[in-house]
């Protein structure tokens, strides 16, 4: 036995033991400033005159709420005062932040920025409808619809990232899901078919990319990429050749009707926005809470992390590292395969040739944007839903804004929210890394 | 429970790491594997633990042939690793990591975070651990994350457990409180293997010994045989064991570090305020268990650090502030710690390798081309002069053994003209030999007159070249004391305590 006394290791955790000093960083004061200069420019020198109206209700409403009308420019001056106030609270506490907890910080920055982009949304939007109405709840309404794809492909994105493998074939997931659920639905005149063969033909890209990926090593995003040209250049083809030969019987999908929820559809706004929707669109509140609860609080999200973060501590637990990222991947590829059904069974009824659009690449970044998380990937893709939805109502009631121009939100909300707010996001730790065993 | 291992072959290749090693760990003793880094302790560790298949051979638990296609199957025998490198997960909790594997759950399919909780304190309160079970592993502190790892074996009753270097991060302390858990554990009938290739550990702990060399069993040892004798039998030769040196003749301050703080990107100091300075002709190590923010005292001098307050000058001229290759210009001569991440480019040939840092002009670039003939004699000078075994300066860098690769490092540089060398772990896992190799040039360096910074985790190597040494815990310098303190007086600096008799 050694004669030397025994100490006990201090099991706190070393982060608690090391002085804290908060790092300066002057990136939110600037971005705001540079919106406050645009909102003077826009809303005060380039400002408008006419009242806006603000439709908080429908007429199949039951509960009807009043309209809220607003004079744009008064709106818009009041708007950039307070824009640039907010900006000041930022600054200062950029400079003075060290005086605070860095709790209190944070949720006072968090807060000044959260009500920085209402503001300036508001008054955005009076001065782009001065002298016509906003339909509130259709402009809400059309976010939740038009984010549901964003939102499965983000959520197929975050299972196939968590457990390891990059899913840059998101785009093609949910193309070859629209072209499937619209063929299958069209044939059997039945839209649930179509729901099936839309998460199957979701489940046949992952294989691929899983195949590639965990059992030949192939460059995770070079097989992503190359996926998505695939798929999208096998649809238009068999869109030309076999689907445009027998429109009606081969291109014509019925629709899920709308279906109101007794009673929750009766809320004020809320109602209309998330209660009067297609079933697609409620499976996506259920896969939504359904992926989170999954990850965190299940045995089968924690083997699924596991191998995402450390492969080869799974492994030493017992856990099977390329069947489990094998069997996520695919089902990863059925829950993007759900939001191609959207396109053909809910929006509109026939497929067409490159119907997505980028909404792979768009919900690929709503997966970063949330970091990761189910449910903060969720509020991304409606906040880029909520910019395409944006340009589809401003461009109805015609806007001083050229549509061409507009049409370049929901990308520039994309770029400013990833490259601008997120910055350096970490990632699960063997994201992207193939297990090789000797 | 009773293992035996049967003439266990294991091949990468052209390498035979495992030839045919058998050996028998009797229950309820600490049988110790003694060898070198590299003699092939870790990969028969894996053959065991299922996570290589062997290509011959068999194992065996209490006689019966066992056939493991990967660990899962291992630990279902009965077998518990400690691994060298954490097998935890660092975003998890402890109970997360602890249940991982073999997860209860309650209604729902709910993860039963209790019972986790629950088994974690039971363990922990059996051997006087204090471990929360609702900690972020990747924060613990590392002596804290082996006992997260003991406790995940034994939450699933291993009967033979394997340590694998354990001790590389722990203080003596520490070191000694593991080998009173080991002997607790054996007492309680558990099998014990213990890996290792520090002697002092095997002779106070181990019941048996057996030594491995180049991949084969060499021989066993009784733990009565002394070091001289052990060493012989794990590097098959007579050893040195103490580095040949006269007393430092130190010169005036060289390198002066004032009030240096280095902030990480969540804000946190991760080098507190520290104060010190080396002299010509000394060698100052610097002490600590590792991630006490050693790594990045050293990347702060260098410049590679992007957060620092604070003053750090060489020979009167500031570094702080400076580029590394303004740095590196001024006469500072860098190894990191980790050779194959920082100090190397595996794919590039030891002569590409050795002019890594002098790139830019002469005398190894002219008019902006590569002058190879130049290159060449040079490499070859070196390959001579620092003993690189390798068939030609032309050889990848990655393909060369670890005590190789170090020895470019070093060569490169060694080979500009220092002001000041600054050395992280320059003899991990690294063979003997080259270990003799690397002090004897350290020590050579400091008679030269030129400071020396010898960064290390191994108190061993601390003991046997430090002049002066520097003891570092959570970021800050507990004190700094002559270089023939006794271990246990740095052992408790290590753990954050300054001795009385330590002035501050």
């Amino acid at each position: 036995m050694s004669t030397s006394t025994a100490v006990t290791p201090d099991a706190t955790p070393v982060s608690a033991t090391l002085e804290s000093t908060e790092i300066r960083s002057w990136k939110a004061t600037i971005a705001l400033g540079v919106f406050v200069v645009v909102a003077l420019l826009l809303f005060v020198v380039l400002g408008r005159d006419g009242a806006t109206t603000f439709r908080l209700s429908s007429e199949s409403d039951v509960v009807q709420l009043a309209d809220w009308v607003l004079p744009a420019r008064s709106t818009g001056i009041t708007v950039t005062v307070l824009l640039a106030l907010l900006t000041a609270v930022v600054a200062v506490l950029t400079v003075a932040g060290s005086r605070l907890s860095a709790r209190l910080r944070r949720v006072a920055l968090a807060v000044s920025i959260v009500a920085f982009t209402f503001l300036f949304l508001l008054a955005f939007l009076a001065w782009a409808a001065a002298g016509e109405s906003i339909p509130v709840t259709g402009l809400l309404l059309g976010t939740v619809s038009l984010s549901a794809p964003l939102i499965f492909g983000a959520l197929g994105g975050v299972i196939s990232e968590r457990v390891g493998v990059v899913n840059v074939a998101i785009e093609g997931q949910l193309l070859a899901g629209a072209f499937c659920a619209a063929l299958v639905a069209s044939i059997t005149g039945n839209p649930f078919a179509g729901l099936i063969a839309a998460m199957v033909a979701g489940v046949l890209v992952s294989f691929v990319l899983a195949a590639f990926s965990i059992k030949y090593l192939v460059d995770q995003v070079i097989v992503g990429v190359v996926l998505n040209v695939l798929v999208l250049g096998l649809t238009s083809f068999l869109y030309s050749t076999v689907l445009s030969q027998d429109t009606q019987n081969l291109n014509t999908a019925p629709r899920f009707p709308r279906f109101p929820i007794p009673v929750l559809s009766d809320i004020p706004i809320v109602g209309p926005v998330l209660f009067r929707q297609t079933l697609i669109v409620y499976l996506m509140y259920i896969a939504v809470i359904a992926v989170y609860i999954g990850l965190f609080h299940t045995k089968w999200g924690l083997r699924l992390r596991a191998v995402g973060e450390h492969p080869q501590a799974a492994d030493t637990v017992g856990i099977r590292v390329n069947p489990t990222r094998f069997w996520n991947v695919s089902l990863a590829g059925a829950v993007a395969g759900l939001g191609g059904a959207y396109f053909t069974l809910d929006s509109v009824s026939s497929f067409g040739k490159d119907m997505t659009a980028g909404a792979g690449f768009i919900a690929l970044a709503a997966v970063i944007f949330g970091r990761w998380n189910p449910i903060r990937a969720t509020f991304a893709a409606l906040l880029f839903g909520f910019a395409t939805n944006l340009q589809n109502v401003l461009g109805a009631i015609g806007s001083p804004v050229p549509s061409e121009f507009m049409l370049m939100l929901p990308y520039v909300v994309t770029v400013l929210a990833v490259a601008g707010l997120v910055g350096y996001a970490r990632g699960p730790a063997a994201s992207g890394k193939p297990y090789i065993k000797s | 429970m009773q293992l035996e291992l049967r003439g266990i072959t294991k091949r990468f290749g052209a390498l035979t790491a495992n030839d045919h090693i058998d050996l028998v760990v009797a229950p309820g003793e600490i049988h110790c594997l003694l060898g070198e880094n590299g003699a092939g302790k870790s990969t028969l560790m894996n053959v065991l633990y299922g996570l290589y298949q062997a290509d011959d051979g068999e194992i065996l638990l209490d006689g019966i042939v066992q056939h493991f296609e990967g660990p899962g199957d291992a630990m279902r025998s009965g077998i518990g690793m400690v691994h060298q490198h954490f097998m935890l997960i660092p975003v998890f909790t402890v109970a997360e990591n602890v249940m991982l594997g073999h997860e209860q759950t309650s209604f729902g399919g709910r993860l039963d975070l209790d019972a986790a909780r629950k088994r974690v304190r039971e363990i922990s309160d059996r051997f006087g651990f204090s471990v929360d079970p609702d900690a972020i592993v990747g924060d613990l502190p590392v002596g804290v994350q082996q006992r997260v790892e003991i406790i995940k074996a034994l939450s699933r009753d291993a009967k033979v457990l394997v340590f694998d270097e354990p001790t590389a991060v722990l203080t003596p302390q520490e070191t000694d409180e593991l080998m009173t858990i080991m002997r607790q554990l054996r007492d309680e009938g558990t099998s014990i293997v213990f890996i290792t290739h520090k002697l002092r550990e095997v002779r106070e702990v181990a019941d048996r010994i057996t030594v491995i060399r180049l991949g084969k069993v060499v021989g066993e040892a009784a733990p009565t045989a002394s070091n001289s004798e052990l060493a012989a039998l794990m590097v098959g030769r007579a050893v040195e064991l103490v580095v040949q040196k006269d007393v430092a003749r130190p010169g005036a301050p060289a390198l002066v570090v004032e009030n240096l703080d280095v902030i990480d990107a969540n804000g946190l100091k991760v080098v507190n305020d520290v104060s010190f300075a080396v002299h010509e002709g000394e060698i100052l190590a610097i002490a600590g268990v590792q991630g006490n923010g050693q790594t990045e005292l050293t990347e702060a001098i260098m410049g590679l650090q992007p957060r620092v307050n604070g003053r750090v000058s060489l020979g009167g001229q500031a570094l702080t502030g400076l580029s590394v290759r303004r740095v590196l210009d001024a006469g500072v001569g860098f190894v990191p710690e980790d050779r194959t991440e920082d100090g190397l480019v595996a794919e590039m040939t030891i002569a590409e390798n050795l002019m890594l840092d002098r790139s830019h002009g002469a005398p190894f670039v002219a008019r902006g081309s590569l002058r190879r003939d130049h290159l060449d004699d040079f490499a070859e000078d070196k390959k001579k002069e620092f003993d690189i075994r390798a068939q030609s300066v032309s050889t990848p860098a990655g393909r060369l053994s670890g005590g190789n690769q170090q020895k470019v490092v070093l060569a490169r540089e060694m080979s500009r003209d220092l002001k000041l060398l600054i050395a992280a772990q320059p003899t991990r896992g690294i063979d003997v030999g080259s270990i003799e190799f690397v002090h004897k040039r350290m020590v050579e360096t400091r008679d030269a007159g030129i400071p020396v910074i010898v960064v290390s985790t191994e108190l061993d190597e601390v003991v046997a070249l430090a002049d002066r040494i520097a003891v570092m815990y959570r970021g800050s310098i507990v004190g700094i004391v002559p270089g023939d303190t006794p271990r246990d007086v740095l052992g408790l600096m290590m753990a954050g305590e300054r001795p009385a008799e330590v002035a501050a």
